[in-house]
């Protein structure tokens, strides 16, 4: 007698959608997640693009626990003293159908994970995974660290997130290489609610959500700000091969990203209430594993559906779209009575015919060269010192030509024009 | 970022920041390290990757580490270089690291 149809061993946001549309398909499902409640061992930048919750949980945005609705991005650009921003906003994305909102995992994987419960998931926290159940080469269930703990169904769904031992040990991840992930650290920061709408100039539940390319010093990476309810979040994304090499903390890097004159009056007198770290799938496309295995699918940030790519942080969606489809094919694998490859192998073509495969195959370059050198040390230094000449006022002198400033600046901080256009043309195939 | 800017606003100390965060520690350790593999180790990773800090070298070439205040993020295992020296795995369901407003 097996214990359920599914298992989904994580109940971040991959987990609980699997769960969710498993359990919606008439599925027996167990939700097992090692923290002592969902989102309690997850972190992140802070903001989720809630599109993708439409046909799962309609009007969500009524209901999902989000601190403030983003309504004003930007994009900041800087050195170790300059800074150049780009700053959009709309009222339109405080609207419905609204677009991102920041909020806290330990809230939102919590409000998903109910979700699924709600629709006739077993949820079994404080539990962990330790194993695989394996019969003849087919994932038969999993073991956990309770007494007796052995749980047993046709599909194990594994949504265990960044480290995936599970897609590990079931032989789907080839060589796993530091190169491909990143180090996220973070601070959440108090400030009372009308010094944040002051500071970065919101009402209401509006909010603010800067990416920061250029923050980082010798380390490849990038950084963020967003703006919760009465909290702020700064952080960093940090390359985990040049952070072993080096000599420079990610406390001191973050200690100078809060210093820097651009960011400092946004944090100033807030005081830390939480301070938290994770690692992220930075590769993407380029190191995803083989996520359809005979008895096991893998999904979100255990598959490395994560996009980080500079103007975009994203993984919640990813998570949630390919969760989705994750429990969509285990009902359907059940149903048939093949959970082997063959028989699961509808998640695979679910995925690829949605935003999940199709963002992730197109952008496959993008964190490549994010975390290359023409944007990590050339573009900040050459784009804030182009506008800083432009912008400067040098009477009596005439005004130089713009394109005699970007030749000097590109020459003084040793960018050949070659290398510049080779780079800008990827990046125009691309993000174009 | 240079060096030479001057933070105008007072760093918390790292110990106070490690504080901000809620672990439920468990008396059995959930990462353990052989660091008799550190002391052949060139790259010696762990020291600045760990974002809790938790590799310490010794005077004598060795590595003293505590898992207590673990994110149990994988950087130490991932950056690490000697085979062996690391075994990693996550604490007992329930304890651990537990976020809030993260
Ligand atoms: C610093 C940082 C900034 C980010 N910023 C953003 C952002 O702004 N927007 C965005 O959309 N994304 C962002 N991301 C990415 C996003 O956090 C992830 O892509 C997303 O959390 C992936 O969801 P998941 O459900 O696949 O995995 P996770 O959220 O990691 O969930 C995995 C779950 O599995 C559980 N688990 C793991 N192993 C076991 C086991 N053996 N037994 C039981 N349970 C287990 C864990 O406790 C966890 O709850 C960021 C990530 C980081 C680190
Ligand atoms: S898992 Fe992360 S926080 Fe824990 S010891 Fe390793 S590097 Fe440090
Ligand atoms: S990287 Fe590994 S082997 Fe090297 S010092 Fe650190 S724990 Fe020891």
């Amino acid at each position: 007698m097996t214990t359920a149809d599914v298992i989904v061993v994580g109940a971040g946001p991959a987990g609980s959608a699997a769960a969710l549309t498993a359990a919606r398909a008439g599925k027996r499902v167990v939700l097992v997640e090692r923290g002592p409640f969902p989102g309690s061992k997850n972190m992140y930048g802070g903001v989720i693009y809630g599109r993708v919750l439409d046909d799962l949980v309609p009007e969500w945005y009524r209901e999902a626990p989000i601190q403030r609705w983003v309504t004003r991005r930007q994009t900041m650009i800087m050195t170790g003293t300059q800074a150049l921003t780009v700053d959009y906003r709309t009222e339109a994305w405080g609207e419905e159908p609204y677009n991102g909102a920041t909020a806290y995992r330990p809230d939102f994987d919590s409000w998903l994970a109910d979700k699924a419960v709600d629709a006739g998931a077993e949820l079994v926290c404080s539990t962990t995974v330790t194993g695989l159940l394996s019969e003849g080469g087919q994932v038969v269930g999993v073991r956990t660290d309770r007494p007796d703990g052995e749980l047993t169904a046709p599909v194990v769904i594994a949504a265990d997130g960044v480290n995936s031992f599970l897609a590990k040990e079931a032989g789907l991840y080839g060589e796993v290489d530091a190169a491909n992930y990143t180090l996220g650290v973070k601070e959440t920061i108090a400030l009372p609610r009308e010094v944040i709408d002051e500071r970065f100039g919101v009402r209401g539940d509006h909010g603010v959500d800067i990416e920061i390319i250029g923050c980082t010093g010798d380390v490849p990476g990038g950084g963020f700000v967003y703006t919760n309810r009465d909290t702020i979040a700064v952080g960093l994304v940090l390359s985990l091969p040049s952070l072993a090499k080096g000599d420079v903390r990610p406390e001191k890097i973050l200690a100078d990203l809060k210093a820097h004159p651009a960011v400092a009056p946004l944090v100033e007198g807030g005081e830390v209430k939480e301070y938290s770290a994770h690692v992220i799938p930075e590769a993407g496309y380029d190191m995803m594993p083989e996520i359809v295995g005979n008895g096991i699918l893998v999904t979100g940030d255990a598959a490395a559906m994560c996009l980080a790519a500079g103007i975009w942080l994203e993984g919640v969606n990813f998570a949630i779209g390919s969760g989705a489809a994750a429990g969509r094919a285990a009902a359907k694998a059940v149903d048939q009575g093949d959970a082997s490859a063959t028989g699961l192998s509808g998640y695979r073509s679910r995925l690829e015919s949605s935003f999940v495969m199709q963002d992730h195959r197109r952008l496959r370059e993008a964190p490549h060269l994010v975390m290359g050198d023409l944007a990590q040390k050339y573009l900040p230094a050459v784009a804030c010192g182009v506008v800083e000449q432009v912008f400067q006022v040098d009477n009596p002198n005439p005004k130089p030509r713009l394109r005699k400033i970007v030749r000097s600046e590109m020459r003084r901080n040793g960018l050949r024009i070659r290398d510049a256009a080779r780079d800008g043309w990827r990046a125009l195939r691309t993000f174009g | 970022m240079a060096a030479h800017t001057p933070n105008p606003y007072p760093e918390i100390s790292f110990e106070a920041r490690m504080n901000s965060a809620e672990f439920r520690v468990h008396s059995d350790a959930h990462i353990t390290l052989d660091d008799t593999h550190c002391r052949d180790c060139t790259v010696r990773g762990c020291i600045t990757a760990c974002p809790a800090d938790l590799f310490v070298p010794t005077s004598d070439g060795g590595i003293v580490f505590n898992y207590e205040q673990c994110f149990e993020c994988g950087t130490c295992y991932l950056v690490c270089n000697e085979e062996g020296a690391i075994t990693w795995t996550y604490p007992e369901g329930g304890h651990g690291v537990v976020f809030h407003n993260s």
